[in-house]
């Protein structure tokens, strides 16, 4: 039984490995956009713009919990493995 | 999944649980296959192990947990270099925050018409004393004032009245000495202007516009 209580087979390692190298992807993709985000936002600050700082930050904070969230189905499935 | 522990005493009778048969005080559990079939160690080329190199026979790894663990561990660096980056975004966010709650720059005189030679220019502090700034009269009834650190990279600009530029001499950007705005070279923002009063005999700086067009 895995640990979410259901009788479904664990993934095996080699779905795994598919599965991190999928979500690994995409919180790269996430990452180059907050650096993006990142210069963009400063480059806007410090030419007098206010108006894009708020939404950036709440963009960016957006990307870091989809991040967070992916990472924690990474603790899921290697805590459902043993 | 089986838990129990392989060390701890059996009942010796043939037939108890965890025995199955077997003679001797082993338990059962001893003789179960600890990998499943697909944690075979695999070379990363997926050739046989007996057409590998005699290093790797001899130093064997298993490189597909090895690959499991790299991508796994890089995931949580990321997941750590996404919560900077977005503590940075705070942190300009912050910034702003404080700017507009500071207000409006205080009134600040900065020299007097006469101090200020036609095609000449003055460096001054404003709003804060390590904020220098430059006072450039381009002509007997024009002033215009900017902050000298460059936009690119904040080296101190220098005014070239007589061709109407300010020159930054780092990496050769070049700005507009009546608008401020960046002509040649890397910068790509304007400098930031000091607005300017003047009553009578008196120059006032009344506060800074930083724009990004």
């Amino acid at each position: 039984m895995s640990v979410d209580g259901t009788n479904r087979r664990p993934f095996t390692r080699g779905q795994r490995t598919t599965i991190l190298s999928g979500m690994l992807a995409f919180v790269i993709m996430l990452t180059v956009l907050q650096l993006w985000l990142l210069t963009a936002t400063m480059n806007a600050y410090l030419g007098g713009d206010e108006r894009v700082v708020w939404p950036a930050a709440v963009t960016s904070a957006g990307c870091f919990l989809l991040n967070a969230g992916l990472l924690r189905y990474l603790y899921f499935l290697d805590r459902e493995r043993r | 999944m089986e838990t129990e522990d392989p060390r701890a005493p059996l009942d010796v009778r043939i037939d108890s649980p965890g025995r199955e048969g077997l003679t001797g005080t082993a338990p059962a559990t001893l003789y179960r296959r600890l990998r499943d079939s697909e944690e075979i160690t695999l070379a990363p080329d997926g050739r046989p192990m007996d057409e590998q190199p005699a290093w790797r026979t001899e130093f064997p790894i298993d490189w597909p947990q090895d690959h499991y663990v790299e991508r796994r561990d890089f995931m949580k660096f990321m997941v750590l270099v996404s919560l900077s980056l977005t503590i940075g975004q705070f942190w300009i966010a912050g910034q702003n925050w404080w700017r507009r709650r500071r207000g409006d720059l205080p009134l600040t005189r900065v020299a007097s018409v006469g101090d200020v030679p036609v095609g000449g220019a003055i460096v001054f502090s404003y709003p804060g004393p390590s904020d220098d700034c430059l006072l450039v009269r381009p002509a007997a009834e024009t002033f215009v004032a900017y902050s000298q650190k460059c936009t690119h990279l904040s080296c101190a600009v220098r005014p070239r009245a007589s061709e109407g530029l300010i020159a930054c001499p780092c990496h050769d950007g070049y700005f507009d000495l009546l608008s401020g705005r960046p002509v040649a070279g890397p910068p790509r923002r304007p400098l930031a202007r000091i607005r300017l009063d003047v009553r009578g005999e008196q120059i006032y700086a009344t506060g800074v516009e930083a724009t990004t067009a």
